[in-house]
């Protein structure tokens, strides 16, 4: 008995989401068989455990789902980049810059400018934050074809330097080394609740999601985008300024990772802090990916992520086990998930006829 | 004919590649010290048979025989443990390493490229390879690469030797060279496949025919007994007429004037050297060359692509302006209203995107255009694209296809459909017709004659002499990113154009 791999020429999206759901359903028993190995507790409790851990109380869903928001909206601001070939993963570095941008509007222009102009002066330079840290690595890539993956990387490290130095001149109490909560009781550039606390990441990463879907699909920005992904040759055969797309895109890029991290500190943790983003900028990389950079499907990709990170870190504190067995089972699904796109790319196919060589 | 002479036997052999069958039930038998040419249109299966063979495919079902006993190839060293080699159409060699290396690259055991270099001398001595075994692999030309790849199968002890479209990139001199080889290995008792679309080799060379449609076995012949009318027939499934038209060019007036063009690329070797012609109205004016001439930059710098170190590109309006292109980008240059339409030689890599479908890339020349500024106008492409499939009898599922599932004819029509949709003035192709079987050879060449009749001045960079003798007005033969000279279409012949591309200088 022999068999081959075979690469698929197509797949219909049920059939590959059907993979992905086994692969879901694999990694499920895996972390039970982990865990019942480690403490002995049936694997039935320890799957309501997962469960409970995303979606257990109405508190904990609409946290899942505003962290769902924050990893999606970090997915989208990276895809327009990526579906050009260009590896931006420094959504980390753009959401920080963003981040402190928003920080030092809250910190240094308390009580001197009304709130309604700090919120906005907030919007205005985190983008711009954002922005400027995602399109230092294009320019260079346009001018002088540097390798964007290294840049942006780099950038990431010099952001989150930046983050600590202002950590240190703003921090509260001095020598605590963090900043605690900004404005606590001014609130001065807390963003707005709307409806709740957590609605407003979610209505803007509904809104972004639209609006990158049809950008993406539709316009002719997002038109230049593909041919420039797909072939540089192609792009400059037919006129279009490529150094300009890269630039552009980029600027779209870093921007929306810098609204991002608006989003964490003026309306979720009203503080910063060099972690604040918990990886996510490299999360969003594989979200992306995993949802072959459709903004719709992203949304489960982000939601799949989220579902098991939430639930893994349940599992540790209920079973009184620490952060690295969280890590552990984060680890397990991850690497089902991925692994399935292999199967979602390829499939076995056995020799029926293999034996006779024998004869 | 005894069962004692038959080297290869396929059975049943099928392979599909998700809903495409490549192979139906193919039936195939290579005899001994033959040469069978494998005839057939693009994606009638002949590579993909003959891979299987080379142990890249595996089959679906189906045996393989070979000297009588059934044998099952899992992989290339399989293959070549039976005595099958194969020579495909895109060389694997290492550029950095010389002939030697190359050829024993890969084979278990110690390395003494002393012996080696001996055992190879006598294999080209044998069949008269003409080799220099020291040149590195990028020194060499393409016809010399061949000759590795050759040896190197030949090395390995291969018996039976499959060529895959071995002519398509060489000059008739080279190939007269590699067909006395062919002979000798032959003599030799050696079995050759040769993959061609060029009849009047197939012609020449082999004993014997073997034909695929679609997937499947359509019939063999001996050559002797066929005609390039017969076999084409069989190949296409009906009667197909086999002449190119040369209309009179009407009424030639001046529309791209060139001046001393010289081009530098990055690495500081000059690719065109003081380049002057006229390309005149309702005229086909061939560019014949070996390749890497200077041909790609040639049309590149026309079309606004290339830095160009020297000279002028003129463009001549219809009311006798003229328009310098040399500092224009593509932008501008169809900004200008200078309506150039270019049929580049790498499709999937430059005219086309692959992996959008038909309608996205008729996109790519008319994106611009539309009423919104923001949103892409997608209606007019699509209406353009199922015209092109249409009037161009395009083989597609539908213009929701991604280009690179087409075969080869296929995306062909799709860019040169593209092309000409915008009615240009100035036609520029690149190996219009490389890779494609007979018919959509024939296909492109009326296309290309329908623009020529309606008065656009086409430039045609080609490499099959027959068809530059047959098609163009006027013949131009670069030499070395030089002019060698310009020769008129009806009446050079093809060993004097083999002879300016290969000489250095003025003619």
């Amino acid at each position: 008995m022999s068999f081959h791999l075979v690469k698929r020429t197509e797949i219909k999206k049920v059939k590959a989401w059907a993979i992905r759901f086994a692969a879901i359903l694999l990694a499920l028993l895996l972390c039970g068989i982990v865990t019942m190995i480690c403490t002995g507790d049936n694997p039935v409790s320890i799957f309501a455990t997962i469960f409970k851990g995303a979606f257990g109380t109405q508190r904990k869903t609409w946290i899942t789902l505003q962290y769902l928001a924050i990893l999606q909206i970090i997915a989208l601001a990276l895809t327009p980049a990526f579906r050009m070939r260009f590896w931006n993963i420094g959504g980390e570095g753009q959401l920080l810059m963003g981040g402190l941008s928003a920080a030092a509007c809250m910190i240094t222009l308390e009580g001197k400018l009304p709130n309604a102009l700090v919120i906005l002066l907030m919007v205005v330079t985190s983008l711009l934050a954002g922005a400027i840290w995602g399109v230092i690595p294009a320019l260079f890539k346009a001018k002088w074809n540097t390798n964007e993956t290294l840049a942006t990387l780099m950038m990431n490290y010099i952001a989150t330097q930046l983050v600590a130095y202002f950590t240190i001149v703003w921090e509260v109490p001095k020598g605590s080394g963090k900043i605690g909560i900004i404005n606590q009781n001014s609130n001065t550039g807390w963003l707005p609740n709307v409806g709740n606390k957590y609605l407003l990441s979610i209505i803007v990463a509904l809104i972004i999601t639209v609006f990158m879907y049809i950008y993406l699909q539709y316009s002719k920005h997002g038109y230049e985008i593909a041919v420039v992904g797909e072939s540089v040759e192609t792009a400059r055969y037919v006129g279009i300024n490529v150094e300009k797309v890269i630039i552009r895109t980029m600027l779209l890029s870093g921007a929306l990772c810098g609204l991002a991290g608006l989003l964490l500190v003026g309306g979720i943790n009203h503080t910063i802090t060099t972690t604040i983003s918990d990886g996510q900028g490299f999360t969003g990389v594989m979200v992306s990916w995993l949802a072959k950079f459709n903004p719709i499907e992203m949304i489960f990709t982000s939601l799949l992520i989220i579902f098991m990170n939430r639930g893994a870190g349940e599992i540790s504190t209920a079973f009184e086990l620490n952060q690295s067995f969280a890590d552990i089972l984060t680890g397990i699904i991850l690497f089902s998930i991925i692994g399935c796109e292999f199967f979602i790319r390829y499939k076995i196919s056995f020799n029926k006829n293999a034996g006779k060589e024998n004869n | 004919m005894s069962n004692k002479d038959i080297a290869v036997s396929l059975r049943g052999i099928t392979k599909s590649f998700g809903r495409i069958t490549a192979n139906k039930a193919v039936d195939l038998d290579i005899r001994k010290g033959e040469i069978l040419s494998l005839l057939g249109e693009n994606g009638s299966g002949k590579t993909s048979l003959m891979n299987m063979l080379a142990g890249i495919y595996f089959p679906d079902a189906g045996q393989i025989f070979i000297n009588g006993k059934e044998v099952v190839i899992h992989s290339p060293k399989d293959a070549f443990a039976l005595g099958i080699g194969m020579v495909h159409q895109h060389f694997k060699l290492i550029d950095v390493f010389n002939a030697v290396e190359n050829i024993v690259l890969g084979l278990e055991g110690g390395l003494n490229l002393k012996a080696a270099e001996k055992k190879i001398m006598e294999i080209c001595d044998k069949y008269g390879f003409e080799i220099n075994l020291q040149k590195k692999i990028y020194d060499m030309s393409v016809s010399e690469k061949q000759t590795v790849e050759i040896v190197k199968v030949l090395y390995r002890g291969a018996d039976i030797l499959i060529l895959d479209e071995p002519t398509a990139v060489l000059t008739p001199q080279e190939t007269e060279k590699l067909f006395n080889v062919m002979r000798n290995m032959k003599e030799d008792g050696k079995s050759i496949v040769i993959i061609t679309h060029k009849l009047n080799e197939v012609e020449s060379i082999s004993d014997r025919v073997a034909i695929l449609r679609a997937g499947e076995f359509i019939g063999e012949l001996e050559t002797r007994e066929s005609n390039a009318q017969i076999m084409t027939d069989m190949m296409v499934g009906h009667t197909v007429t086999l002449n190119i038209k040369r209309p009179e060019p009407v009424n030639p007036r001046p529309r791209i004037s060139i001046e001393n063009l010289t081009v530098i690329d990055e690495d500081g070797i000059k690719k065109l050297e003081d380049v002057s012609f006229t390309a005149n109205t309702g005229e086909i004016l061939g560019i014949a060359g070996i390749s890497g001439c200077g041909q790609k930059e040639l049309l590149r710098a026309i079309a606004g692509l290339e830095n160009v170190e020297n000279g002028n590109i003129s463009y001549i309006h219809e009311d006798g302006r003229k328009e310098e292109l040399i500092g224009k980008t593509p932008r501008e240059i169809s900004e200008l209203g200078v309506k150039l339409s270019f049929v580049p030689e790498d499709r999937l890599g430059m005219g086309l995107v692959g992996n959008m479908n038909l309608a996205d890339n008729m996109m790519l020349r008319s994106y611009r255009d539309g009423s919104s500024k923001f949103f892409t106008d997608k209606k007019a492409p699509r209406e353009l694209a199922e015209k092109v499939v249409d009037q161009l009898q395009v083989a597609t599922p539908g213009v929701d296809t991604p280009v690179r599932r087409l075969s080869g004819g296929n995306v062909q029509k799709v860019l040169v459909g593209r092309e000409i949709a915008s009615r240009p003035k100035v036609l520029l192709t690149a190996y219009a017709v490389r890779g494609l079987d007979i018919h959509s050879s024939y296909q492109i060449y009326d296309l290309i004659n329908q623009q020529k009749e309606r008065g656009a001045a086409v430039i045609f960079v080609g490499e099959d002499l027959d068809v530059l003798l047959e098609l163009c007005d006027r013949i131009l033969v670069l030499s070395g990113g030089k002019v060698a000279g310009i020769v008129d279409g009806k009446t050079a012949d093809k060993y004097t154009l083999g002879a300016m591309m290969t000489q250095k200088g003025e003619a």
